[in-house]
């Protein structure tokens, strides 16, 4: 086991080289591009291309630029904008971390116990039409821009219905911390998470059904029966622990991956200053600095998620330890 | 049972009513959006791509205004027209005062053509990735391997961004070999790239799988030689597998191009997809909310259409096959 957990940090290591090296290349040697024009803006003086040149070593070879980003972005830690300039651009993401975090950790609560409830259901009643119905409703789910719904929920809880008894509670868009007012953070919050929770509902709803039925056909389950079991205490008990564990690896990475960037619309619809919103607003800016850190950020979460993964599953299923 | 394995899968796939009704669905979509410049034409005779910011439009003698007063108490602002009863502007105008409804028909072409390209593109890379890696094994399958578990840990839409933001900008140029920014290719380039790895390591498996299978082994102390094992077994069992990922991938890929289009570094302006009529109707969505629902409710109802399909194929082809997909 030791050694399976050192082979797995190895790779992990690995894969998070290769993803800085691959950021890198995308956004410093792409052919036909010179990257000191971008980070310095659209109308810069020579000087200042030259300063910025010789600030990131454009003018050395490229490992030396990509050791000198990455001793800016680790060690030293002061890679700063261009557009805003001066701004730090690694105390930015520290501090709009724990927007994206309260957003992916609520909408997770929301899609797990959805999910699970649209499965159970589902696979209850198997073969009906209410089954047909749930999981006709959990792949419009799936196939909905969530940008979009972000839209229109915006436009019924903001503005159509805003003024009725149901939606009356919203506030404005925004954020509030949880430590300002923990009320207000649950209300503005609220339409967000069902937002972002919508497609993982479907999703997950339908991946447990089938883990569902197909766990039902196990040879172990027949045996409950025989033992006199009642149904529910076998669906609970047996069924569902079994089937929770495809859940659980899926849940891991579904959310490193939304805590490193998948959030990024949500929080752009919703106005809500997370790590997305920060990227978005460096995309409209062309800020580069802050673009590759902030994507740097997020794809050594989705790592970082996966090996967690890869660990609970090693703890979760024994056969996997041999 | 006459016919081969498609003629069977063909079988089940028309007994599934749900499937069919959803293949249905999508060929009239993509009807309905080639036709998009014959709308403009004989239809509504509007121009979608020409802004009409002087507020009326003379169709046959009869004029119509495009941008009216807003409807608030005082009449402050201006605001486009929603839905007539009218051939002409159906569905109302957008802030420029261009005709909804035709350019939803002209985003359509260019989403689905989007779409459907990059999803060609990511399989036929997908299906060369995972052979290569899967058939030669050793050093080659240890590099593309690695290189997929890379791109596999790269968030999609930040992959997407990443290289959107940088060729948008720019364009691309290698060599004689020059794409401008507004270029369709660019993003047809982009969503082809960022879900090979959801492909291709499953392509792997199965080569891998293969390889090791009896009949192969048979064949190769036959004597047959690789060239002929790979593609007289090897790929005609790839293209079935692959044919299941491809109406869930071109889903996916639906779904990316929206996205990027509404962040404005998809489909650049005058062009229009789904994606960009979203983000123009952002700002009017309050007011006039059917210039963001209506590209929406088209996007939902095709990717719906292709998950419907998708389901309907891989029951009739291939009841195993997985495809793992995260956001």
């Amino acid at each position: 086991m030791g050694s399976l957990l050192l082979q797995r940090l190895g790779e992990m290591i690995f894969v998070m080289a290769g993803i800085s090296v691959l950021v890198f290349l995308i956004f410093f040697a792409t052919p036909g591009a010179d990257p000191a024009a971008r980070i310095a803006g659209r109308n810069a003086t020579p000087q200042v291309l030259a300063a910025v040149r010789h600030d990131f070593g454009f003018d050395r070879p490229l490992p030396v630029q990509y050791a000198l980003m990455m001793k800016r972005l680790f060690i030293t830690r002061d890679l700063a904008s261009f557009v805003n300039r001066g701004q730090a651009v690694i105390p930015e993401i520290v501090e709009a971390t724990p927007v994206t975090l309260s957003l992916v950790i609520g909408a997770a609560v929301v899609w797990v116990a959805g999910g699970v409830s649209l499965g159970i259901a589902a696979a209850l009643t198997r073969g009906t039409m209410i089954d047909r119905a749930l999981m006709l409703l959990g792949l419009i789910g799936i196939s909905m821009p969530v940008f979009w719904v972000g839209e229109v929920a915006n436009l019924i809880t903001q503005s159509r219905l805003h003024d009725t008894l149901l939606f009356r509670w919203v506030p404005p868009l925004g954020y509030t911390p949880l430590s300002e007012d923990p009320w207000l953070w649950f209300k503005g919050l609220l339409i967000p998470w069902m937002t972002l929770a919508l497609l993982y509902i479907g999703l997950y709803g339908r991946v447990l059904r089938a883990a569902l039925i197909e766990t039902y056909q196990e040879d172990f389950v027949r045996t409950a029966r025989a033992k006199g079991l009642n149904e529910t205490r076998i669906m609970l008990r047996h069924v569902l622990r079994m089937s929770l564990i495809s859940f659980v690896s899926l849940f891991g990475l579904d959310f490193g991956a939304l805590v490193g960037g998948g959030a990024l619309l949500t929080e752009v619809v919703f106005g809500l200053p997370g790590v997305g919103k920060l990227t978005f607003e460096a995309l409209q800016t062309l800020d580069l600095p802050v673009i590759m850190a902030t994507v740097m950020y997020a794809s050594f979460f989705v790592v970082a998620a996966n090996a967690v993964v890869d660990v609970a599953y090693l703890a979760l299923d024994p056969r996997m330890r041999k | 049972m006459t016919g081969g394995p498609w003629a069977t899968a063909w079988r089940k796939l028309r007994a599934d009513r749900a499937a069919m009704i959803a293949l249905a669905g999508f060929a009239l979509i993509i009807i309905a959006c080639t036709a998009a410049p014959l709308y403009a034409t004989y239809v509504s005779r509007t121009n979608p791509f020409k802004p009409h910011l002087d507020g009326t439009i003379t169709i046959d003698g009869r004029t119509q205004d495009i941008i009216q007063a807003a409807d608030n108490p005082l009449h402050l602002g201006s605001a486009p027209i929603g839905p007539t009863w009218h051939a002409a502007y159906l569905l109302g105008a957008d802030g420029q005062g261009r005709d909804i409804a035709a350019r939803l028909l002209y985003g359509g072409r260019n989403s689905l053509l989007i779409a459907g390209t990059a999803t060609l593109l990511c399989l036929t890379l997908a299906a060369m990735v995972g052979i290569c890696a899967g058939f030669f094994g050793g050093v080659i399958d240890q590099v593309l391997s690695r290189l997929l578990d890379i791109l596999w840990a790269f968030p999609v839409y930040l992959l997407a961004i990443s290289l959107s933001i940088v060729l948008i900008s720019q364009g691309l140029r290698i060599g004689p070999f020059v794409l401008n920014a507004d270029d369709l290719l660019l993003p047809i380039l982009i969503i082809g790239i960022v879900y090979v790895p959801y492909a291709a390591r499953p392509v792997r498996g199965l080569v891998l799988g293969m390889k090791r299978s009896d009949f192969i082994l048979a064949a190769r102390a036959l004597g047959v030689p690789s060239w002929r094992i790979l593609y007289r077994d090897i790929v005609p069992n790839v293209v079935s597998s692959l044919i299941v990922f491809a109406p869930l991938i071109m889903a996916l890929n639906l779904l990316t191009e929206s996205a990027l289009s509404f962040l404005s570094i998809g489909v650049q302006p005058p062009q229009a997809s789904w994606g960009t009529i979203i983000a123009d109707g952002q700002t009017l969505i309050y007011q006039r909310p059917l210039v963001a629902i209506a590209p929406g409710i088209a996007i939902v109802l095709t990717v719906l259409a292709l998950n419907v399909l998708g389901d309907g194929v891989r029951d009739a082809l291939d009841p195993r096959a997985k495809l793992r997909v995260r956001g």
